[in-house]
């Protein structure tokens, strides 16, 4: 049994050695910059930035193709070393789920609202209802997810929320091209094309 | 010639070690969204596959037998293969950035991939010789690597196609990955019909 430990440990060492060697032998210089942003970055790999790891991501920001907010895993911290590293202002995270919300509507927290009747002159489609010193509401199915009702709002109680999904709303999703883009869209411009001859019910 | 040629027939289609022998499912569900990430993972794949039933099986011989140690393979393998790849991925970075750019990512990813450590597991198993065992783990990541791309491609297809929400993303990928796998399975007995 120790003769066993010995050998493992024997060649543990010995491929240790090599590595550490080969570290030292095999050192490959590289731009100090990426070192120091790759250092600030959090190592999972995920590729939520849109980049094969860490790594290419730190090299994309050194480069300057790429903004300092990317990264979900790092949170506000992340960004706030970065932009600290790189004396640029400071972003505020990309939230990536904006864009795959889809339609939003508003919604008026009622609890909140003081009846003051200025998101009901900024709605431009009348989705708003209510009336001086009265609780507002948003009329669901009116309401175009415009957000102009947002800004006038004095004491912040309007959001905007995803519209939800039913049975009857929900619609095939948007086809994402990612290879050979000019070919997938000519074959979805063609789908389309049937599609909006037989549109379905 | 013959008898080889058998092996790597045997290893890539009948005995594929993704859809027959379920084997390295890890980086088959997880990076063959892209064509291109598939590719660069099965290109690593085939390197550090054969690179570590070469060393497996020099360990195996010249270390672990003669000491009379084999029930410490698994471990001594894993050692290894993290070992040489972790080596090779320096040499490489050293070397060639061009190729490192390909495999970099990859490599120390699939260092501890289930799929390398059984391929080397079975190299013993069978009591293959060293140039059968390079042969086999080569054979074994050329059944991967077509694999890879086959599923990748059909990957990137789906993405594209009307599939009901609730079918979306990982469930159609791995019915897929099933229906392939029974699809591969009509290679049965192809080696046995060759011989």
């Amino acid at each position: 049994m120790f003769g066993g430990i010995l050998a493992l440990i024997a060649l543990a060492a010995f491929f240790g050695l090599i590595l550490g060697l080969a570290a030292i032998v095999f050192k490959v210089e590289s731009s100090p910059i990426v070192e120091q942003i790759d250092a600030l970055l959090p190592q999972t790999q995920c590729g939520q930035c849109s980049f094969a790891g860490c790594r290419p991501y730190a090299e994309a920001i050194a480069a300057g193709d790429a903004p300092i907010n990317l990264c979900p895993p790092g949170g506000e911290n992340t960004v706030q070393a970065l932009a600290d590293l790189l004396d640029v202002e400071v972003l505020p995270l990309e939230e990536e789920e904006n864009a795959d919300l889809g339609p939003m509507v508003a919604i008026i927290i009622e609890d909140t609202c003081i009846g003051c009747t200025l998101c009901i002159q900024a709605c431009p489609v009348d989705a708003i209802l209510g009336a001086a010193k009265q609780m507002h509401t948003v009329i669901e199915s009116e309401c175009t997810g415009c957000e102009l009702c947002v800004a006038p709002c004095p004491v912040d109680c309007i959001e905007m929320v995803p519209v939800k999904q039913t049975l009857k709303s929900w619609r095939w999703p948007v086809p994402q091209y990612t290879v050979n883009n000019e070919a997938a869209a000519s074959i979805f411009a063609t789908v389309d094309q049937a599609l909006a001859e037989n549109t379905r019910p | 010639m013959g008898e080889y040629f058998l092996l790597l027939v045997s290893t890539i289609l009948v005995n594929n070690f993704v859809l027959v022998k379920f084997l390295g499912l890890c980086p088959f569900m997880g990076s063959s969204r892209k064509l291109e990430v598939a590719s660069g993972m099965a290109l690593a794949t085939t390197f550090v596959l054969t690179l570590s039933s070469a060393s497996s099986y020099l360990v195996n011989q010249y270390i672990l037998i003669p000491l009379e140690i084999e029930y410490l393979r698994t471990i001594a393998f894993i050692l290894v293969i993290a070992a040489v790849v972790n080596f090779t991925e320096m040499l490489v970075h050293k070397t060639s950035p061009m190729l490192y750019q390909v495999l970099g990512m990859f490599l120390p990813l699939i260092t501890t991939n289930c799929a390398v450590l059984g391929v080397a597991l079975l190299n013993v198993q069978t009591g293959y010789g060293f140039f059968e065992s390079i042969l086999f783990g080569f054979g074994a990541a050329v059944g991967f690597s077509m694999v890879m791309i086959l599923f990748s491609s059909i990957r990137e297809r789906l993405a594209a196609a009307d599939v009901p929400e609730i079918f979306q993303g990982a469930p159609i990928a791995l019915i897929t990955a099933g229906i392939m796998s029974i699809a591969f399975l009509g290679f049965t007995g192809l080696d046995r019909g060759l011989n």
